[in-house]
């Protein structure tokens, strides 16, 4: 059995050499791309942003002002112990800029994204980031390898209209470890000039939710208690066992069980037009509307495909972020699901929307209450 | 044709008592040496009266309505265990082969949970064998008379529209949010959550109770308080604590949440209340029958 120290050592290793496939990566591509490019960048106007904790989303036009431009984003990596469940069950977490799920950034068609990705002396681990929006260097994460006391800028272009997971891959086993240690989040590219109905007409939302989808795999003792680790490292042995199981021990919206509901539910009112996007960086997933639909919906979340209609639930294939877009018709507390039910109600996988407004009799009346069976 | 509840519930609780003193009887008999079970340390409740909101879901004009308060009389001393059944009370039952084991079983002075409304039935059967006395779980008037200042009854929003069912979800919703009522899943020491101003100890802390009181659809009369007609469903049991809920007989672990809107309970126990000996069984242990 590898005892804590040598995790340490391995992790540390990794750390100071990177993995074989972080460096075979880096050896693929000897030196920064195209200095022209750059050249040509470095006129483009800046906008910096502060990011925000999902299920929020930093403020952002729908329809792009003016030219392309470049779009700095600035995360740091912190690994700290999270709770996610009622039971205080923790997770060894390891996030980007302290949530689970990572924020949501969003930029336009033809901008360039520019992250500055800070791995603090604090951390224990080399981390990256695997930009699924992005071309090339394994989506950057070739390039991102940062030890803790660390920080390094990768650039990349949006040349992709859609929602796009980002996730850290630093190589080898590493790469699902961190992952359902809490390492995602998504990008989301607009077209230029906004999203477009199936019949190519401007649509827009008055709010967007970011929900991300966690499977955590926690070890128990042998009395069936989840076990708790000092750090993430001395947990390593252990969560990997419980992962090749394949069975999650909890499945999550943003980062723990409950976390979107009560005080945190999401709020709309009837009449508001929603978009929530719905990123799972592992695991396939069924995002379900209680009481609502999926009036446009990108599944696979890209924008240059019409949105599907009218749907009642979608699918999210592991390692990919959707869209769906809902105007709400009808006040009252909707139960946003996975709707595979097992994992929304066991595992944790519920969100609500509380939704002010007038009730529509026509949509919905309760002719008789339940009463006494009669006439049989 | 429409069911009084009074008279369903007053025959379920007359039919429980029956069957309770068959029990303890043939317990006096099996066991004529006296008993070697501690007896529970317990609180009487002087009678008395107090405004009720009644258990269940209630129906005026067709429209889901807050449930009525009702003055209940209590009329005769009510006995009931100052604590909830601790864990090594309840493996006791469990090494009698009279109660299933708990899947994660306490320790010995925490109440015990993770037990379903079966699990407490089974329990006050055997002690009342055992003890030769009769124990049973309180109706929900009688827990509420015990938990006194301490009882919540349902949440409510005090908000309703006719013409807008969601407006009593949305005020219920964040009513219950506003409360701001954290997990708290550790079973403690009994006697952790203090004592109410009864003498009780432990209600509404972090286990919530079974009552032997069924979940009820009733529709209130038009002068707003007695019930003009009611179904039960004794499959569901009223659970009393922090606040009240419902809950499927069978089930040991309230806290899956879900698509139910509400914060669930923490843990599941129990307190049994224990009935004076009837004039019956008076006179049959005066001329020594038992």
């Amino acid at each position: 059995m590898t005892t804590h120290k040598e995790i340490e050592m391995l992790t540390r290793r990794e750390a100071l050499m990177g993995t074989v496939f972080a460096a075979a990566a880096v050896a693929v591509i000897p030196s920064l791309p195209a200095m022209a490019s750059a050249k040509d960048v470095a006129g483009l106007p800046r906008e910096k942003i502060t990011l925000v904790a999902p299920p929020f989303v930093h403020p952002h036009d729908q329809v792009a002002k003016g030219g392309p431009k470049v779009v700095e984003f600035t995360m740091k990596i912190e690994e700290k112990p999270m709770i996610i469940d009622a039971d205080g069950t923790q997770l060894n977490a390891m996030t980007y800029n302290g949530s689970i799920p990572g924020p949501l950034m969003v930029v336009h068609e033809g901008d360039y994204l520019e992250l500055t990705l800070i791995n603090p002396e604090t951390n224990t681990l080399a981390h990256n980031i695997d930009f699924h929006a992005s071309t090339g260097a394994l989506g950057g994460g070739g390039l991102t390898m940062v030890n803790p006391g660390e920080q390094t800028t990768l650039r990349f272009k949006a040349t992709r209209a859609g929602t796009f997971v980002y996730h850290c891959a630093p190589g080898g086993p590493m790469i699902p470890w961190h992952v359902v240690s809490g390492m995602s989040g998504a990008v989301m590219v607009l077209p230029r000039d906004g999203l477009k109905n199936d019949k190519g007409e401007p649509i827009h939302y008055d709010r967007i939710y970011y929900v991300g989808e966690n499977d955590f795999y926690i070890p128990r003792d042998e009395q069936g208690n989840f076990k708790k680790y000092e750090s993430a490292g001395d947990g390593y042995e252990d969560v990997v066992k419980v992962m090749r199981g394949l069975i999650p021990t909890h499945v999550v919206f943003n980062g723990a069980a409950g976390s979107l509901t009560g005080d945190k539910a999401m709020k709309a009112k009837v009449g508001e037009t929603v978009l929530i996007v719905h990123s799972q960086a592992n695991r396939d997933t069924r995002p379900h509307l209680i009481g609502g639909h999926g009036d446009f919906v990108w599944e696979q979340g890209k924008f240059a495909n019409p949105p599907a209609k009218d749907l009642e639930t979608w699918f999210i294939r592991g390692g990919s972020a959707g869209a769906a877009l809902y105007t709400f018709l009808q006040p009252g507390i909707y139960a946003y699901v996975n709707h595979n039910l097992i994992e929304a109600v066991e595992l944790g996988a519920t969100a609500h929307f509380t939704v002010d407004g007038e009730w529509d009799d026509d949509l919905m009346t309760q002719v008789d209450a339940p009463r006494a069976i009669v006439g049989l | 044709m429409p069911l009084n509840p009074l008279v369903i519930l007053g025959s379920l609780a007359a039919a429980a008592m029956v069957s309770v003193g068959a029990a303890s009887l043939s317990g006096l008999l099996a066991n004529p040496s006296g008993n070697t079970i501690p007896i529970a340390e317990t609180v009487i409740l002087a009678p008395g009266s107090f405004m009720h909101p009644r258990p269940g879901e209630f129906l005026k004009d067709g429209h889901p309505v807050a449930a009525p308060l009702i003055p209940a009389d209590i009329r005769n001393p009510v006995e009931i265990m100052k604590y909830q059944v601790s864990a090594q009370e309840y493996e006791r039952c469990v090494e009698a082969a009279a109660c299933e084991p708990v899947d994660k079983p306490g320790h010995g002075d925490q109440p015990v949970t993770g037990v379903s409304h079966i699990d407490a039935e089974a329990y006050a059967a055997w002690y009342s064998h055992a003890t030769g006395q009769s124990w049973r779980l309180p109706s929900d008037q009688e827990w509420a008379y015990a938990a006194a200042e301490r009882f919540t009854a349902d949440i409510e929003g005090g908000k309703s529209d006719p013409a807008n069912p969601a407006v009593r979800w949305l005020a219920e919703y964040r009513t219950e949010s506003a409360l701001d009522r954290k997990p708290d899943p550790t079973p403690r020491t009994r006697g952790s959550f203090g004592v109410n101003s009864k003498g009780v100890a432990d209600t509404a802390g972090n286990v919530w109770e079974w009552t032997s009181t069924c979940y009820v659809h009733a529709v209130v009369a038009r002068d707003g308080t007695s019930v003009e007609s009611a179904i039960d469903n004794c499959g569901v049991s009223v659970v009393e604590g922090f606040h009240r809920t419902y809950m499927s007989n069978f089930i040991r672990d309230g806290k899956s949440g879900g698509c139910a809107v509400g914060t669930p309970p923490d843990n599941l126990g129990f307190r049994l209340v224990r009935d004076q000996p009837s004039f019956a069984r008076s006179v049959m242990r005066r001329l020594g029958i038992s």
